[in-house]
C-alpha cells in the first residue's frame, strides 16, 4: 500500500546541508500497524511527512496504492492528503475557536460533502472516540486524551486509507496515551493501517512491526515479510 | 465553499479584533480621504444638464479693444460676455429656437408684513427662455412666457426659499411682491434646483447657488438694474448715466443659445459672424472677426471649472490611500502570520494552496468591505464638515450619491485584495510540516 523506495530527503540552508533521509526504503501493507523509532535527527519525523504529502523528496520513488506520488502538483497532492491519508499530531491541532464537531468537519469541507453526509460521518467519528456528548464543547473545555481523541476522529471521519500519526501521545499523562493507544488499537483492528511515529519503546512494542531509522537510514524492519526479500534485494544494488 | 469561507473570514476576524480593527481603520481613513477628494472632483467635473449639454452653447463676439486682446495670454480668446446692446440685438433677432441673456443683479425684496424689514435677494436678470432652456424644476407655475419679456412685465420666479419665508410654503403664483419698490407678479415658485457647477454662469468659478429670484432682462432699462457680477470694459467712455451703462462697449452679460442640430449651430454662427459684419461697418467690432460658439462641457473646460488643484488634491487623496494600504499590507502580514499554523493544518487536511489563499482573500474582502463601509461614513462626515465650513458653495456639492457609494466599496475591496495578495501568497508558501511540528 504504502511503498518508498530508495528515498532521499536533504535539507538547506546558505550553509548547513542535512541530510535528513537517505535512499529510505520503507514498505507498509494493509491493515498494519506500524510504529517509526529511532533517536532524535533519525529522519521520523521528515519520513512520516514525505509519507503524507507535506514534504517533498530530492530523489527516490513514492508509490501509495501502487500510484507514484512523487511529482504530483499541490492539487493532487492535497486532494490525495484529503481522501486518503488521515493525520495525527503530537500537540492534536485543534482549532481553538472551532468546536468540536466543526474541527472533525475541517477535512470533510475540503472534500466538498454535503452537510448531511458530513454531519453522519462526523457524529459517527465522534461515537466512536466515545465524545458523541461533546460535540460543541471547545478544545479548551477538553482534557488532553480528550483532545487527541478528536484528533483522531477527525482523521478517521474521511474514511482515510491509512492514519499517520505523529508522537501521538507525546503530550499525555500515562493513563491518557494508554488510553489513546488502546483506541489506536481497535481502530487498526477495524481495518485502518496505521502508521505512527514514537520515541517511547513500550508504545512502539504495542505495534504490529517496528521500524527503526537511524540517520535517515533504515536501520530495521523496514519491509513486510513478503516484501523484505525483494525490497532488501532491491535497495542492495542500487546502494 | 464561499459561505465556510465567509464564516471561517469572520471568526479570523474576531480573533484579534484589535488588529482587524487596525486593518480596517486604515482603508476606512485612505477611502474616506481619497473619497473626499474625488466626491468633489465628480461634482464639479460632471456634466451639469446632460441630456442637453451639446444643444446649449455659450455665444461669444469679439467686441473688444482693438489694440489688444481681451486676455493677452490667450489672445484667440473673445470676451467671455458681451455688451447690453449686442444682447439686445441678437435677442431681437432671435436666430435661435431659444436664447438667453443673464446677469446677476441683487435686489431688495419687501415683505408686506407690518413688522417685516426689507431684505436682499441674489437675482438672475434674464429672458423669458432661460427656464425652457435650462429646465429648472418648478414646485408651483413656470417661469414667464416671450410676450412678458416684450412689455416689460414686472413678472418673476421665486425660489421655494423665498417662498417659504413669503408665503410660508404656499402656492404663491399670481400673488404679488414688492421687489425694489414695485410690484411684481409670481409667475413660478423653483423647487430645488442646484445644477453642480451653475454652468449657465461661471465667470465666478461656477460654485455660486441658484439665484434666489428671476426677474425679466428687459426690465433693466426702466429699474435700472445694476450688475453685481464681473464686468469688464476697454473703451475709455464718460458713463454719465444708466443708459450711458447699457450703451457702453463694456461686457457684463452672459449669452446662450439653444441649438438644437450641428446645421443649427452653424447657421447660427453665419448669423452672429453676419451680425458683427453690420456691426464694423457703424465702427465696432474692430477686432478680427472671432465669434465662438462653445457647448456646456466646452464651457466648462474653457473656464477650467475643474481646477488644477481640485486634480492634484485628488491625486494626492488617492496617494494616502495607497500609503493606507501598504500599513495595510503589513497589518495583513502580521494577521495572516498569527494563523499560519491554522493555515498549516488546513494544507495538512486537505485544503490546497488555491483554497486556502481563497479563504485568506475572501477574509481581505470583508475587511475590505467593512472599511470601505466606514470609509463612506467618514466621507459622509467630512463632506458634511466641509458643507458646513463653505456656506458660500451649493450643498449638492458636498453629497455623496449612490455612484460614490458603491465606488468607494468597490475600490475599498479591489484594492484590500490587492493588498491582501501578497500577505495571502506568502501564508500559504510556508511549509505546512514545519508549521505544524512547531505548534
Amino acid at each position: 500500500m504504502l511503498e518508498m523506495d530508495q528515498v532521499s530527503k536533504v535539507y538547506r540552508t546558505d550553509r548547513v546541508q542535512t541530510r535528513a533521509l537517505d535512499g529510505l526504503c520503507v514498505q507498509v501493507d494493509a491493515g498494519e500497524f506500524v510504529a517509526v523509532t529511532g533517536p532524535s535527527g533519525s529522519g521520523k519525523t521528515t519520513f512520516l511527512n514525505i509519507a503524507g504529502l507535506l514534504e517533498t523528496f530530492e530523489s527516490g520513488t513514492y508509490k501509495l496504492e501502487g500510484e507514484d506520488v512523487g511529482n504530483l502538483d499541490d492539487a493532487a497532492r492535497s486532494r490525495i492528503r484529503n481522501q486518503k491519508i488521515g493525520f495525527i499530531f503530537q500537540s492534536f491541532n485543534l482549532i481553538p475557536d472551532l468546536d468540536i464537531f466543526d474541527n472533525v468537519d475541517v477535512p470533510l469541507r475540503y472534500r466538498g460533502m454535503k452537510a448531511p453526509e458530513r454531519r453522519r460521518r462526523i457524529e459517527d467519528a465522534l461515537l466512536r472516540v466515545g465524545l458523541g456528548s461533546r460535540s460543541r464543547h471547545l478544545p479548551s473545555q477538553l482534557s488532553g486524551g480528550q483532545q487527541q481523541r478528536v484528533a483522531i476522529a477527525r482523521a478517521l471521519a474521511g474514511d482515510p486509507l491509512f492514519l499517520l500519526a505523529d508522537e501521538p501521545t507525546g503530550n499525555l499523562d500515562t493513563q491518557m496515551a494508554g488510553q489513546v493507544m488502546e483506541l489506536l488499537q481497535e481502530i487498526n483492528q477495524a481495518g485502518t493501517t496505521i502508521v505512527m511515529v514514537t520515541h517511547d519503546p513500550s508504545l512502539a512494542a504495542m505495534a504490529s512491526r517496528n521500524i527503526t531509522l537511524l540517520d535517515g537510514k533504515l536501520e530495521s524492519g523496514g519491509t513486510t515479510q513478503l516484501g523484505a526479500h525483494a525490497q532488501d534485494l532491491a535497495c542492495s544494488l542500487i546502494t | 465553499m464561499f459561505a465556510y469561507y465567509l464564516t471561517n473570514a469572520i471568526r479570523s476576524m474576531r480573533r484579534n479584533p484589535a488588529l482587524t480593527l487596525l486593518v480596517v481603520a486604515a482603508i476606512a481613513v485612505g477611502i474616506a480621504v481619497s473619497m473626499t477628494m474625488l466626491t468633489v472632483y465628480y461634482v464639479m467635473a460632471s456634466n451639469p444638464i446632460p441630456r442637453k449639454s451639446e444643444q446649449l452653447f455659450a455665444v461669444q463676439l469679439d467686441s473688444w479693444n482693438p489694440l489688444r486682446p481681451f486676455d493677452s495670454d490667450r489672445p484667440e480668446r473673445p470676451p467671455h460676455q458681451m455688451t447690453w446692446r449686442d444682447v439686445n440685438a441678437l435677442l431681437e433677432a432671435g436666430y435661435a429656437s431659444r436664447q438667453a441673456g443673464m446677469f446677476e443683479a441683487e435686489l431688495v425684496i419687501t415683505p408686506q408684513g407690518e413688522n417685516q424689514l426689507p431684505f436682499e435677494v441674489s437675482a438672475r436678470v434674464t429672458s423669458s427662455d432661460f427656464f425652457p432652456m435650462f429646465e429648472p424644476s418648478f414646485r408651483y407655475g413656470g417661469g414667464w412666457d416671450r410676450q412678458a419679456d416684450r412689455v416689460s412685465a414686472q413678472v418673476m420666479v421665486i425660489n421655494r426659499k423665498i417662498n417659504d419665508r413669503l408665503f410660508g410654503g404656499e402656492d404663491s403664483v399670481g400673488r404679488r411682491v414688492t421687489v425694489n419698490g414695485r410690484e411684481f407678479t409670481i409667475t413660478g415658485v423653483m423647487d430645488q434646483w442646484e445644477p453642480m457647477p451653475r454652468f449657465y454662469d461661471v465667470i465666478e468659478g461656477g460654485l455660486d447657488e441658484v439665484s434666489e429670484v428671476f426677474v425679466p432682462l428687459s426690465l433693466t432699462p426702466r429699474m435700472k438694474f445694476n450688475s453685481a457680477g464681473s464686468d469688464w470694459g476697454w473703451k475709455p467712455e464718460p458713463i454719465r448715466s444708466f443708459e450711458d451703462w447699457l450703451n457702453s462697449e463694456a461686457v457684463w452679460l452672459q449669452f446662450w443659445a439653444e441649438l438644437p442640430t450641428p446645421e443649427d449651430k452653424a447657421a447660427y454662427q453665419a448669423h452672429i459672424d453676419a451680425y458683427v459684419m453690420e456691426q464694423k461697418k457703424l465702427g465696432r467690432f474692430e477686432r478680427p472677426l472671432n465669434n465662438q460658439l462653445h457647448d456646456v462641457m466646452e464651457w466648462m473646460a474653457y473656464h477650467e471649472i475643474v481646477q488644477k488643484d481640485v486634480r492634484v488634491l485628488v491625486g494626492l487623496g488617492f496617494l494616502f490611500l495607497v500609503v493606507c494600504l501598504l500599513s495595510s499590507v503589513s497589518l495583513l502580514l502580521t494577521k495572516f502570520e498569527g494563523r499560519s499554523g491554522e493555515m498549516s493544518l488546513r494544507r495538512a487536511l486537505g485544503a490546497n494552496k488555491t483554497q486556502v489563499i481563497s479563504q485568506n482573500l475572501i477574509e481581505v474582502a470583508v475587511i475590505g468591505t467593512c472599511g470601505g463601509a466606514i470609509g463612506i461614513t467618514l466621507t459622509w462626515a467630512s463632506l458634511n464638515a466641509l458643507g458646513a465650513a463653505i456656506t458660500r458653495a451649493p450643498q449638492a456639492l458636498f453629497e455623496i450619491d449612490t455612484t460614490m457609494i458603491v465606488t468607494a466599496i468597490a475600490v475599498s475591496v479591489c484594492t484590500s485584495l490587492l493588498a491582501g495578495i501578497y500577505p495571502a501568497v506568502k501564508t500559504c508558501a510556508i511549509a505546512p510540516a514545519q508549521q505544524l511540528k512547531t505548534q
